[in-house]
């Protein structure tokens, strides 16, 4: 680590300062190792606190209804050719390589795309990456309001008919630990080795 | 040198006369009777048979993601090569009724997807349409394109010149979660299939 190679060029009481740091940052963390997570750790962020929304099976759903699961959150809409089947395929492979641990993982699908995700759709979609995945819908305005709170970036861009328009979104990956607080944010580049790990790391510890 | 390779056309046929004979034939003697002369001469030769007719387009590796009842749009991803400067300015297809080019590009961890009027194919230099970059886009499906099945696409080419050359694929439908970019990582489990 670069912190300890810069250790010898510090004073003796700056040692101990640096120290005196890192260790209550290590303690407080004593269910991981002292590894930082290959995704960006937003723990203690005031954004992603949780969601108001409806299931593709039709029932109403809050972040509190998967306590004791980490969950992963990915915002994006069904017409998307590309980045949101993807997502959704490394999740699925993700889960595979957890194992029996990827039992306790819950990935959730939120649409941005409330006119033409219907529940019906989300149904048929969802799934079709891993029968355990979730997707969830809302009206317009909640869909915007749990964007907003995620700080998703979404926009409609028009296309050549009525139906064909497309959303540009961002693309990142939402993780939640067993008691529901907001852990990590991955990027798109992240791959299914980095998010295992990851994963694996909050699912190991219990929930209290 | 294997004279076999190159058919001795039949003598007195009236298919002496047929270009791809006189090709042969001129290429069995440029082996056997080696000559720069000969070898030079064939260049023409085959130019005057290769013609406007031969196709300078080859379409690869073409598939459609597969779609599950109510989508109505899913992309196209395959490799086109060109022997001569070209663009691909049009798509179609009895599957949609509306059919577009699409790039995408990750700009700061944000998808962007927007319709191009074409996409350039260098000579030599394979164009590659697939997750994480272009696609042709197929809209308002109305029915799903279900894995195993295939999808009839028809690309237009535009060279330089105005010349159009068309080329129609049939793109297998492969499963919904197939292929992440490669950027992902792990991207052959859920796929099946190689990127280069």
């Amino acid at each position: 680590m670069s912190a300890a190679r810069r250790v010898p060029a510090l004073g003796f009481r700056r040692r101990w300062l640096a120290a005196g740091m890192v260790l209550p940052w290590l303690a407080a963390c004593g269910e991981e190792t002292a590894q930082p997570f290959h995704s960006v750790d937003v723990t203690g962020a005031s954004f992603g606190q949780g969601f108001s929304l409806t299931d593709h099976t039709g029932r109403p759903r809050t972040l509190a209804d998967y306590r004791g699961k980490v969950v992963v959150l990915f915002f994006g809409f069904t017409q998307c050719p590309d980045a949101c089947p993807s997502a959704l395929g490394r999740m699925a492979e993700v889960r595979r390589r957890l194992g029996s641990e990827g039992a306790d993982l819950q990935v959730l699908f939120v649409t941005l795309d409330p006119e033409r995700d219907t529940r019906e759709l989300l149904s048929n979609y969802v799934p079709a990456f891993d029968p355990s995945f979730v997707g969830l819908y809302g009206s317009a305005a909640r869909i915007a309001e749990t964007a907003k709170g995620y700080k998703v970036f979404h926009a409609k861009v028009k296309g050549q008919t009525a139906s064909s328009y497309t959303i540009d979104h961002s693309t990142f990956l939402y993780v939640h630990d067993r008691e529901g607080r907001i852990r990590l944010m991955a990027r798109e580049s992240t791959t299914v080795e980095q998010l295992a790990a990851d994963l694996g790391r909050l699912l190991k510890a219990r929930a209290a | 040198m294997d004279r076999s390779l190159f058919p001795r056309p039949p003598r007195g046929s009236r298919l002496l006369a047929s270009p791809l004979f006189l090709l042969a034939r001129h290429a069995r003697r440029a082996v056997t009777r080696p000559g720069c002369v000969r070898w030079l001469s064939t260049v023409p030769l085959c130019a005057l048979l290769a013609g406007p007719a031969i196709a300078q387009v080859t379409v690869t590796e073409a598939w459609v993601r597969g779609t599950v009842p109510g989508m109505q749009a899913t992309g196209a991803f395959m490799r086109i090569e060109s022997r001569a400067d070209t663009r691909l300015v049009a798509a179609a297809s009895p599957a949609a009724p509306l059919v577009e080019i699409h790039e995408m590009a990750m700009v700061d961890n944000v998808m962007r997807m927007r319709a191009v009027p074409g996409l350039a194919v260098p000579a030599g230099k394979p164009l590659e349409l697939r997750p994480g970059g272009y696609h042709v886009m197929l809209m308002n499906l109305p029915r799903p394109l279900e894995r195993g099945s295939t999808v009839p696409i028809t690309l237009t080419f535009q060279s330089a010149d105005g010349r159009r050359e068309t080329v129609k694929v049939a793109a297998e439908v492969r499963p919904l979660a197939s292929g992440a970019p490669p950027a992902s990582g792990g991207g052959s489990a859920s796929g099946g299939h190689s990127h280069r």
